[in-house]
């Protein structure tokens, strides 16, 4: 079991792609800092992380996304997170793995 | 748990060391020990006992300094990134023979071996990317 955080947009990298492509299905991920724009809806780039979540469960800081004003725009399956639980994820995750 | 953190973005352009440390101050106020912060790459330069941002801002370097002092967290900067990028101690700025150092003391200029150790003696190694 692997957390992965994804730090970059991906409308600027494939930060995120490259991480979707080994993720195992036990695996989480969080989106952190601009990876939160992965988690905007009806957008191009939405498919990515909606695929993901046929298999995976992802998370996105809601600091993050609240910074960037797009809380109540994100795709219906994401569970949104503070510090702590971004603590608790690390607690119940073997190994984390940062994507940048 | 034992954490430990490495920071690879410097303080301002990156929001890694922000990251970091909001992460740092969550896992203690759990009970956790974070045990080493490793500053790498270009997160040496959080190491500055120098920086003056504006009175409306946060001072990054020296948070890290008065959580390491309140929580006794080791705070290593990788000596060949800081050398090569002009953050040094007393020590080393004499070593070198230059006018001033720039580094704060809550701050240990060490070797990469002590990002390896951390991930040996922590149960959890979190790198925060720049």
């Amino acid at each position: 079991m692997i957390l992965h955080t994804v730090n970059k947009s991906p409308f600027s990298q494939n930060t995120l792609r490259s991480c979707l492509r080994v993720v195992s299905n036990e695996d989480s991920v969080v989106l952190i800092e601009d990876g939160v724009y992965a988690a905007l809806d009806d957008s191009s780039c939405s498919e990515l992380i909606k695929n993901a979540l046929q298999r995976v469960a992802v998370y996105s800081l809601l600091p993050d996304l609240k910074a960037r004003g797009i809380e109540q725009r994100i795709i219906h399956g994401i569970q949104t997170i503070d510090y702590n639980d971004f603590v608790s994820l690390t607690e119940k995750h073997a190994r984390v793995q940062s994507w940048f | 748990m034992i954490y430990s953190l490495a920071v690879y973005g410097p303080p301002y352009t990156y929001q890694a060391s922000d990251t970091a440390f909001h992460f740092a101050e969550a896992l203690l106020a759990k009970g956790h020990e974070l045990h080493r912060v490793f500053f790498y790459h270009d997160g040496v330069y959080n190491g500055t006992r120098l920086s003056v941002p504006p009175q409306d801002e946060i001072n990054i370097p020296a948070r890290w300094s008065e959580l390491a002092g309140k929580h006794e967290v080791d705070l290593v900067i990788c000596v060949a990134s800081a050398l090569r990028r002009g953050v040094l101690n007393a020590t080393e700025a004499e070593r070198y023979e230059l006018d001033s150092d720039n580094m704060g003391t809550a701050f240990n200029l060490s070797g990469l071996g002590q990002l390896i150790d951390a991930g040996i003696h922590s149960d959890r190694l979190i790198t925060f990317g720049a």
